[in-house]
């Protein structure tokens, strides 16, 4: 990993791809040079949360086909992206996500019984069924609310770290105990789409002109909806950007849970030590949809699949199995579709809710409007839906 | 009581803030050591260092994206947008962020700021510094938006702005910075933010202003009084949660009003006024409700006097509506 930032005028039309940090080998064993070193409980416990996130993304996209869900924004192939870097983080820290990584949220502690209830928008949602699915929140995960514009919470991420550092040192000159916790990092999730975006540029800019304890971690799956990296930017990589803005960019592989894991627990060092933000780019790849499976790509898959890539790697510790997998999916699958079950008979939201938290107390005219509601032949049953 | 100026009685309210919660934090363009393009954070640099009085780079999305994320963490930050023509970059962060975090995250999260920024023309600015967009910000979900007129109420408005739970869009009428003068409550003084205040009584005709048109309304309606016309203007201070008890309570006494603003007359503030009223009033109307506002044009540089509702625009109005049978 780069230590700091290339001279302005050495790197930035030197391609950057030798500079790509990898840690896990084919043949399942790790390069010493990056290894983070996990004991095998660590691994199999980051192991079993990649899988259950699969197996979670396979039901809710049968869910979506099926119109039982409204929409579904899978991570099928970014497991190791997502896990990788939220379990290099301390508990304290905080995540500012993009829409793709429920995976951090569950792993942070949000409860499966939470996001699924969000997916279904029913009563028991923590966003109370006002967003789409796949805009969730998790306070008690620190991890930060979702919406829909890309980009925009990399701004967020950059002031909420920024706080922390102006808390640090408010308190310590005023002899008051600080309003967040001591030693906080910030990670941001954000795919390379949002780097033409606004806000990764004003993000950027705050981050580095404040040096803020901020981690960046850009997705790149070379693909922003329909429109593949090439057309995102004519920059010889994304990791490249932080150069203009005085932020050391790094590249890994994204499939590689050691390398994103080790890449980002030492930006999460640099940033806790004060040393200003670092932008990462995980290089990985969206999972080819099993309809398109022509073999060549499904065997070309099975290489860079960074779930059966851990697992050859469990394998070779001797920790995994054939009869684990088995047993460890079973049951996962068990208390999905138990969740899935609950949640779908859940009510939805009761209409008054509808007005709430506006503000934190309803104006007159949201008064006036909730009562009308309420007052209207559908909600007192005189019409049918 | 001491007697000061808007600018004047900012920078109290901002100052007494900063010494009692050491969670408030400004930001902005200029405002740490130059102290504002307007000098309203004059001397807070000075008091509470560079930490806490903040110059930024120069984008209003960075401004208002990075005190969101502020918010998010605790801190209670102030930011600041020059000119209020310049919030347009920062205009996605305040509509699909800040003004919707509440309520998109069930409540479990809140992003409170109170955005300050000068509004109005009459300063010889052109398009780019005499815009009020008051109604776009009002027409979005989950902000409140003030406007005061008088120094008291701009430092009790912006102490119950920065103490209030929601986001607080915070519009200071730039051509009475220093032009409006009046006694000012020392120390902590609140006014509270969804009430209207009655500038002037009278029985004939209701006149709605806020901001620096407020002065142009008073002026309207003593001319209007040497005609025998006896005004009732009200000051609405705070444009939402607007007062519309205090609005309907002087229509049903005068039967007549007249609604005043700078910003353009079509989807300006004043529409959505004279609807309520139609709501709540109409049986008490005595004559059709008369809006005097600025332009559907850009704001003019040469002929801003001709854009702007000045009294002399607001009496003949007073006149035909006191008149109308």
């Amino acid at each position: 990993m780069q230590g700091a930032a290339p001279a302005p005028h050495a790197a930035p039309t030197a391609p950057l791809e030798d500079d790509v940090v990898r840690v896990l080998r084919d043949d399942g064993s790790l390069d010493p040079e990056h290894d983070p070193k996990l004991d095998p409980d660590a691994v199999v416990a980051i192991y079993g949360a990649m899988v259950r996130v699969r197996l979670l993304d396979e039901r809710l996209v049968g869910l979506q086909r099926q119109g039982r869900i409204g929409f579904h924004i899978g991570s099928q192939g970014e497991e190791a992206a997502i896990l990788g870097s939220a379990a290099a983080l301390r508990e304290h820290d905080w995540i500012f996500p993009c829409y793709r990584e429920f995976g951090a949220a569950l792993w942070r502690g949000m409860p499966l019984a939470a996001y699924v209830n969000h997916m279904f928008g029913n009563e028991q949602d923590p966003m109370k069924g006002r967003q789409m699915p796949d805009h969730y929140g998790a306070k008690g995960a620190r991890f930060t609310s979702i919406s829909s514009p890309v980009g925009t919470q990399i701004t967020h991420a950059a002031g909420f770290a920024w706080a922390a550092k102006i808390d640090r040192a408010t308190a310590r000159r005023e002899g008051r105990a600080l309003v967040g916790a001591e030693d906080v990092a910030t990670l941001v999730y954000f795919g390379e789409g949002a780097t033409s975006s606004g806000e990764f540029h004003n993000g950027m800019n705050f981050a580095g002109v404040f040096k803020v304890p901020l981690v960046l971690l850009c997705r790149n799956n070379g693909w922003a909806q329909g429109h593949a990296a090439e057309k995102q930017s004519a920059s010889v990589s994304f990791a490249a950007k932080g150069v203009a803005y005085g932020i050391p960019g790094v590249r890994c592989d994204g499939n590689d849970l050691f390398a994103v894991l080790a890449v980002t627990r030492e930006a999460r060092a640099r940033a806790a030590r004060g040393d200003g933000p670092t932008l990462i780019e995980a290089l990985t790849a969206r999972m080819p949809p099993a309809r398109e499976g022509a073999k060549d790509a499904s065997e070309a898959w099975k290489k860079r699949d960074p779930i059966l890539r851990v697992r050859r790697h469990l394998e070779l510790r001797g920790v995994w199995s054939e009869a684990k997998q088995r047993e460890y999916e079973a049951a996962t699958l068990a208390e999905i579709d138990a969740a899935i079950e609950l949640a779908e008979r859940v009510a939805p939201p009761a209409l008054g809710t509808m007005f709430d938290d506006v503000f934190a107390t309803p104006t007159g005219s949201l008064d006036e409007q909730r009562a009308e509601l309420l007052g209207s032949p559908r909600a007192t049953g005189l019409a049918k839906p | 009581m001491p007697t000061m100026n808007m600018v004047q009685a900012i920078n109290d309210a901002l100052r007494g803030e900063m010494r009692r919660d050491s969670r408030v934090v400004v930001l902005g363009e200029d405002v740490g050591k130059v102290g504002g393009v307007f000098r309203v954070t004059q001397g807070l640099y000075d008091e509470f260092g560079d930490e806490r009085v903040i110059d930024t780079p120069l984008s209003e999305g960075g401004i208002i994206g990075c005190a969101i994320g502020m918010a998010l963490y605790g801190l209670v930050p102030v930011p600041e947008i020059q000119f209020s023509d310049f919030i347009f970059p920062a205009y996605d962060q305040i509509v699909s962020e800040l003004a919707k975090y509440r309520y998109r995250s069930g409540g479990e999260y809140s992003a409170k700021l109170v955005i300050r920024t000068p509004v109005g023309g009459g300063i010889r600015g052109g398009h780019y510094h005499s815009q009020s967009p008051e109604s776009l910000f009002i027409h979005v979900a989950g902000l409140k938006v003030v406007c005061p007129a008088t120094p008291a109420d701009a430092k009790g408005l912006l102490l119950a702005s920065i103490r209030d739970p929601d986001p607080v869009l915070f519009f200071e009428p730039k051509r009475i910075y220093r032009a409006a003068k009046g006694e000012v409550p020392e120390g902590d003084y609140v006014v509270e933010i969804g009430r209207a205040r009655i500038a002037r009584e009278g029985k004939d005709v209701t006149v709605i202003a806020w901001g620096a048109m407020l002065y142009e309304a008073i002026a309207a309606a003593d001319q209007a009084k040497e005609k025998g016309i006896e005004c009732e203007v009200i000051d609405l201070r705070t444009l939402w949660p607007v007062d519309i008890e205090t609005i309907v309570a002087s229509v049903k006494k005068t039967g007549r009003v007249i609604v005043v603003h700078e910003a353009p007359k079509t989807c300006g503030f004043g529409a959505e006024l004279v609807a309520l009223i139609n709501e709540k009033a109409f049986v008490h109307l005595e004559a059709p409700p008369v809006r005097v506002t600025g332009w559907d044009t850009p704001f003019p540089y040469t002929l801003e006097m001709e854009y702007l509702p000045l009294a002399h625009r607001i009496l003949p109005a007073i006149v035909t509506t006191a008149q109308y049978q």
